[in-house]
């Protein structure tokens, strides 16, 4: 009796489980909001450096945003005066292309922004099209999603500038700070990314500096955390300089190891996304380092009343200063709002089509706390940035890590002019390339 | 008894034209949703198959992988946009390779199988992050398919596919259940009890294993490839032991006793992950998680028992 008394009362809690699940489904969307869908990994191993942040920053900028307390040009209320109703959801969802669809379908979201791997971008991005819902990519690297996947884009916009920018620009740091370099080498995850970022420096160095050797590419396993026997490699190869594109976890314990065993004072270090890292390493981080962070964000970012204004109220809030993610997901948001805001205006104040806003959008130059953006390739949907690298030196009198030797690229220098694939821009010597 | 009299055969048949019919009514998200839980119920009817047989696979993702990557291979690189084509590939090339390496695997039962079963899909998706052609990790777009020849719109397309899928399915089905009740999948269900008398009986052990290997490797192909052309896109995550390791727990939790459980039990328990993920978006693991727990814990003999306690109560 007793048995079957407790399954029955574990049944009807599940049940009422399953109904709880259902109800928030239901509830009514106001009127005069912008339902916006925010994809960003919340669980998993890029939730940490790249996923929370990105979340922090959308919470921050869109309440900023609702209350229009941002400094100018931002300080109207709202997108084109509607209230911004986030809906956060997870990247690492096993499905990101069914839960892109539930999202707009079901959700019935205005616009979804997101998505950090570039494996979502791309399985995501014919959807977009297909199913003609105005979609913003703030983080995912490759250059493929408008030179390959979706050629004529209509609703898809990538507010992020594509990964080629860090290799071209990282080649040609180190060429300047290391005008004697003869080798090189790479350590970098085996995957989509760490091979892609490799492939990029590489052909970028054969362009700049032809003659110069490339020794060993190690491509250990993404998440592998120990890197013994690559360091071993690496030390054995005696390149003059060594490229890297880890991040999270992975770049941490590299340079952890790697000090360990006197790499560092062997051969210049480049570290492609060690801005992400330079908080939280400070001292850890040998001086001299040469890290970047995929554009002009976090401490590369220029000095503007929007910067100090994000970098304060992110501070005050999450007691660490934003990195490259946060200041991608807010950039995104201030792209959405200027073309909102700027579609408005043209009807009359009246909340906007999707249509409307992606017309805004497209060419539209906005300021962002990380400077100037501009969406100029692919016909006014891939946006390009400066970009900046330096040295990593800890200040041993304030105890914070700061950068010494900046050197800002234009974005027209670092990124391929319009209508030219990146692989066959860096093969043709960056023709088009303007770096003064 | 006859196919055509037999209550579970109609009743599988008869799912057939009410899911497509449902097709426009339902919601655009939930028709996807149970088009890719239909391809992927595939797969774990696969792990069924090869559990009545006392065999578990902790490694069907190679095949349900193997099949994807031949339909969107074939698509993306020579350029073949023909649905049945593409299905007909995936099949083709996961019972392919099942045949082959089906010579190894029949030799092993229990832990051993189940180890050697992941091992060999852990390869594949070794390989496949290392093929840059193949996009590594981030994988590669399918082209838009076409059906004998035409190129249907989007809308008309996407309910093809569907219908085809439903189709496929529940075919696949029909055809499994009728395979567990002929002789050899009876001498499968020995095997799992006592090999050896199955083989003092006059049969040989290996020689059913080895056919129902194959047999689970078509069915997942199959899956794969469905599951390509309902997602457009292909990645190794599709050979990677998670993707595996829940196909296992789908069949657990399912029930192995119908061949239709497992893939109302595939839908349902991708519907809780979707109001899982949208209604808790940093603790939906652990609303699965709870789920699975309780499932295990008050219908040990899976999601289905509730249909089999009811028959036997009324």
């Amino acid at each position: 009796m007793r048995y079957a008394y407790t399954k029955r009362t574990g049944l009807g809690a599940a049940a009422a489980a399953l109904l709880a699940l259902a109800a928030p489904a239901m509830a009514q969307q106001p009127a005069g909001t912008v339902k916006v869908g925010i994809v960003t990994f919340l669980s998993g191993g890029a939730a940490g450096p790249f996923g929370v942040p990105a979340r922090n920053a959308a919470e921050l900028v869109i309440e900023a945003i609702n209350a229009g307390k941002l400094p100018a040009p931002y300080s109207d209320k709202g997108f084109g005066g509607a209230t911004v109703a986030p809906v956060i959801i997870d990247e690492a969802s096993k499905n990101v292309v069914a839960d892109y669809r539930t999202l707009v379908e079901k959700e019935k979201v205005d616009l979804v922004i997101g998505y950090i791997s570039s494996g979502s971008c791309k399985a995501v991005a014919p959807v977009v099209e297909e199913i003609k819902r105005l979609t913003v990519f703030f983080d995912c690297g490759t250059p493929q999603i408008f030179e390959e996947v979706v050629t004529k884009p209509a609703y898809l916009f990538r507010t992020g500038a594509h990964a080629t920018m860090d290799s071209v620009a990282a080649a040609r740091y180190l060429l300047e700070r290391k005008k004697d370099l003869k080798s090189y080498a790479g350590i970098n995850q085996n995957y989509a990314w760490g091979q892609d970022s490799w492939n990029d420096f590489d052909a970028a160095m054969k362009a700049l500096k032809p003659g110069v050797a490339t020794k060993t590419s190690q491509m250990p396993k993404i998440f592998a955390g120990q890197y013994g026997t690559e360091i071993s490699a690496l030390l054995a190869d005696q390149p003059d300089a060594v490229h890297s594109s880890f991040w999270g976890g992975d770049m941490e314990a590299f340079v952890l190891q790697a000090q360990g065993r006197g790499l560092f004072g062997k051969m210049q270090v480049v570290l492609t996304t060690g801005e992400t890292a330079m908080h939280r390493l400070g001292a850890q981080m040998p001086n001299g380092t040469i890290i970047g962070g995929r554009g002009t964000h976090g401490n590369f970012a220029p000095k503007s009343e929007l910067n100090d204004w994000f970098r304060k109220a992110y501070y005050d809030r999450f007691a660490t200063w934003p990195t490259y993610p946060s200041y991608k997901m807010a950039l995104a948001l201030l792209g959405v709002k200027a073309a909102y805001d700027k579609a408005a205006k043209a009807a009359g104040g009246k909340l906007p089509t999707q249509e409307q806003v992606a017309a805004a959008l497209k060419g539209l130059e906005f300021d962002s706390p990380s400077g100037k953006v501009r969406m100029a390739l692919s016909g006014g949907h891939q946006a390009i940035q400066d970009t900046a690298y330096a040295e990593h030196t800890f200040d041993k009198a304030t105890n914070q890590a700061v950068l010494a030797n900046v050197k800002v690229y234009k974005a027209e220098c670092v990124n391929p002019p319009e209508g030219i694939k990146s692989a066959d821009w860096i093969k043709s010597g960056f023709k088009g390339a303007k770096c003064d | 008894m006859s196919v055509l009299t037999d209550r579970n055969v109609l009743v599988l048949l008869a799912a057939i034209p009410l899911l497509i019919a449902a097709g426009p009514i339902m919601p655009d998200w939930v028709r996807f949703f149970l088009q890719v839980s239909l391809a992927s119920g595939l797969a774990v009817l696969g792990v069924v198959v090869q559990m009545r047989a006392g065999l578990v696979s902790f490694g069907q993702g190679l095949y349900y992988c193997l099949g994807a990557y031949a339909a969107g291979m074939t698509g993306h690189f020579v350029g073949v946009t023909d649905v049945f084509a593409l299905l007909g590939l995936g099949i083709v090339v996961a019972a392919g390779v099942a045949v082959v390496l089906g010579f190894l695997m029949s030799r092993y039962r229990e832990i051993f199988f189940a180890m050697l079963s992941l091992a060999l899909s852990m390869i594949l998706y070794g390989l496949l992050v290392k093929a840059e052609v193949l996009g590594s990790t981030d994988g590669f777009n399918l082209p838009k398919a076409t059906f004998l020849g035409l190129a249907p719109t989007e809308q008309a397309l996407r309910f093809a596919v569907y219908a085809l899928t439903c189709a496929v399915t529940l075919l696949a089905a029909i055809f499994l259940y009728r395979y567990l009740k002929s002789p050899m999948g009876r001498i499968g269900e020995a095997i799992a009890q006592n090999e050896i008398r199955v083989e003092y009986l006059g049969s040989s052990a290996r020689t059913v294993v080895h056919i129902t290997y194959v047999l689970a490797a078509a069915l997942s192909g199959a899956g794969g490839a469905l599951a390509a052309l309902a997602n457009g896109h292909v990645d190794p995550e599709m050979a990677n032991w998670t993707t595996s390791g829940q196909f296992v727990f789908v069949a657990l939790l399912s029930g192995t006793g119908n061949v239709a459980a497992p893939l109302i039990g595939n839908f349902l328990l991708e519907m809780i992950r979707v109001y899982a993920v949208a209604w808790s978006p940093y603790t939906w693991q652990l609303i699965l998680g709870a789920t699975m727990l309780l499932v295990i814990l008050f219908l040990p003999g899976g999601l289905w028992s509730l249909v089999e306690r009811r028959k036997a109560g009324g």
